[in-house]
């Protein structure tokens, strides 16, 4: 009997064991890509790789500075056509759970998100691109990333939403409340922190996407900030330079890894904090 | 001097193709305390929810039928004049999370959009916690949120909250049941204090509340209303057999 026992409690032990290795197994690759890449990085980053645009091979000192603005103004215009229609769809799914129409919106935002971003790309090419004769531009890069940006928003706008209790929608409608004040003034401001973390994980997630960037914004070597122009960006100035056989440029390419991932690294953090800084009690 | 304030006429309800509140005619004096009690699934939540036309926010429920608040029927009027004239309060104590308890008090006026002068919202936010007795309680914490409030209390702030938009009628969904006695007993005194001014209505599946609470009673089973009676008299004197069986407990 006590034999018995005491194998069930080595079974249950290792197997304790078996998940805490697995576990940490999980953790392992993120650790090594993280200081593999800051150590090849870190040693790139100075002044003027952070202030001078790209310079011919051979020459020192090139630096990042028009793919770090170019991606952030990328970025930026993706947020804005992405952030409020991706809650706004949240909203109509959450408030609309059993309806027709919220079904196959909410199959299209699980397609979408499945489809690869180098067709995201090509779509968008085929559709801005082509189409308005403009030539490669920055504006038609950042459509493509809010198709990408658009599911993440919209799924955890809803999942957050339909996590209130129904309770608080009947306490605001038995005061009077109209539909639009109800989902303002009380559903949204009760889900912010979920909805916010949802926002900044896409932006998080489109940061380093470079296969949309390929047909839309396709790079460019000089500093532009018009959005009708190409533009260059970080993830494709990585892919540019990292396919170079010259050192100096691989240098440049293992730089901009190391600002992209911080940046994506803290976009992480920031979330977390967020999350349970706005985080309503309820 | 005892007026009808609302009145059903052959009022009906459905969640879809379920008939779960049949026929219903009903008459409700002002400023009375009624008790609507019956088994679980009888159709009295909905009634009470019909009322002030919360029952159709579910998908799928209808109604039809009328029901007049001082004489005109709400069916026809806009949900949203009723809700305003019909204040509820609900079984759960459900403060709005993300307000302090100042603002949930005057939530009604805040989050409608109506803008009103501060020290108006002052007099109307400490007139309506003193109505419920909250007043002492919170005076001294009015910024807090209302969710650091303990059940009891809560409650009591979802009831100031509903008083603070001097409603004609208040309707209770099982108030209590959620609370500890001590806080029970608290919110049964209120319905004295409350029914001065105003006309309350409490669904209850507790006999011993109806009767402690109310001027009169209704019963509802399987959706009809059986027996609808001054309080002591439905209690000591019931004219149907269901009636009688449920108040001696032979079912429930």
């Amino acid at each position: 009997m006590e034999g018995k026992i005491k194998y069930r409690i080595g079974k249950s032990s290792s197997f304790q064991l078996l998940t805490i290795i697995l576990a940490c197994s999980c953790v392992m690759p993120l650790v090594a890509i993280l200081v593999y890449i800051i150590r090849a990085g870190i040693t790139k980053i100075n002044w003027s790789f952070l202030t001078n645009v790209e310079k011919p091979v051979g020459e020192l000192g090139g630096g990042v500075i028009h793919a770090l603005v170019g991606s952030m103004l990328v970025i930026f215009f993706a947020s804005i056509i992405a952030i409020p229609i991706g809650i706004l769809c949240g909203i109509f799914l959450s408030e609309n759970k059993k309806s027709k129409l919220a079904y196959w919106c909410r199959l299209s935002v699980d397609i979408l998100q499945g489809v690869p971003s180098i067709v995201i790309g090509i779509v968008a090419y085929i559709w801005m691109v082509k189409p308005l004769g403009l030539g490669y531009s920055a504006f038609s890069g950042s459509a493509a990333l809010a198709i990408m940006m658009l599911p993440i928003i919209i799924r955890s706008t809803e999942e957050t939403l339909k996590m209130l209790p129904d309770s608080l929608r009947e306490a605001a409608y038995a005061l009077g409340m109209p539909f639009h004040r109800v989902v303002l003034k009380v559903i949204v401001p009760c889900g912010v922190s979920g909805i916010l973390s949802g926002v900044m994980l896409s932006v998080a997630r489109i940061a380093g996407e470079t296969a949309p960037l390929l047909f839309t914004a396709f790079g460019y070597q000089y500093l532009n900030t018009n959005m009708t122009k190409p533009m260059e960006t970080l993830p494709h100035l990585i892919f540019k330079y990292a396919i170079t056989p010259y050192k100096d440029w691989q240098d440049l390419a293992w730089g901009a890894s190391c600002i992209l991932l911080i940046f994506v690294l803290l976009l992480n953090i920031l979330t977390k904090f967020i999350t349970r800084k706005w985080k309503v009690q309820l | 001097m005892e007026s009808t304030i609302v009145k059903s006429v052959n009022y009906n309800a459905y969640f879809g193709e379920n008939h779960v509140v049949k026929d219903v005619n009903i008459e409700i004096p002002r400023n009375n305390v009624i008790a609507v009690m019956g088994p679980s699934g009888c159709g009295k939540t909905t009634f009470l929810r019909g009322i002030n036309r919360m029952h159709e926010l579910i998908p799928g429920a209808t109604a039809k039928g009328k029901i007049l608040l001082n004489g005109e029927d709400v069916m026809e009027m806009h949900p949203i004049f009723v809700r305003l004239k019909i204040g509820m309060v609900f079984q759960r104590p459900n403060p709005f999370p993300n307000l302090s308890i100042y603002d949930n008090v005057i939530a009604g006026y805040k989050l409608n959009g109506i803008k009103l002068p501060k020290a108006e919202k002052d007099k109307i936010v400490e007139h309506s916690l003193s109505r419920v007795a909250l007043w002492k309680e919170v005076k001294d914490s009015l910024t807090k949120k209302g969710s650091f409030l303990s059940g009891g209390q809560q409650q009591r702030l979802c009831i100031a909250r509903a008083v603070a938009m001097e409603p004609e009628v208040l309707l209770f969904d099982e108030p209590t049941s959620a609370l500890d006695p001590i806080s029970t007993s608290t919110v049964e005194e209120l319905f004295h204090e409350l029914k001065k001014n105003y006309t309350l209505i409490i669904v209850t599946h507790n006999m011993q509340q109806a009767a402690r609470v109310s001027d009169r009673t209704a019963f509802f089973y399987m959706g009809e209303l059986v027996e609808y009676d001054v309080t002591k008299q439905m209690f000591t004197n019931p004219k149907d057999t269901r009636t009688q069986n449920y108040i001696t407990g032979r079912f429930s």
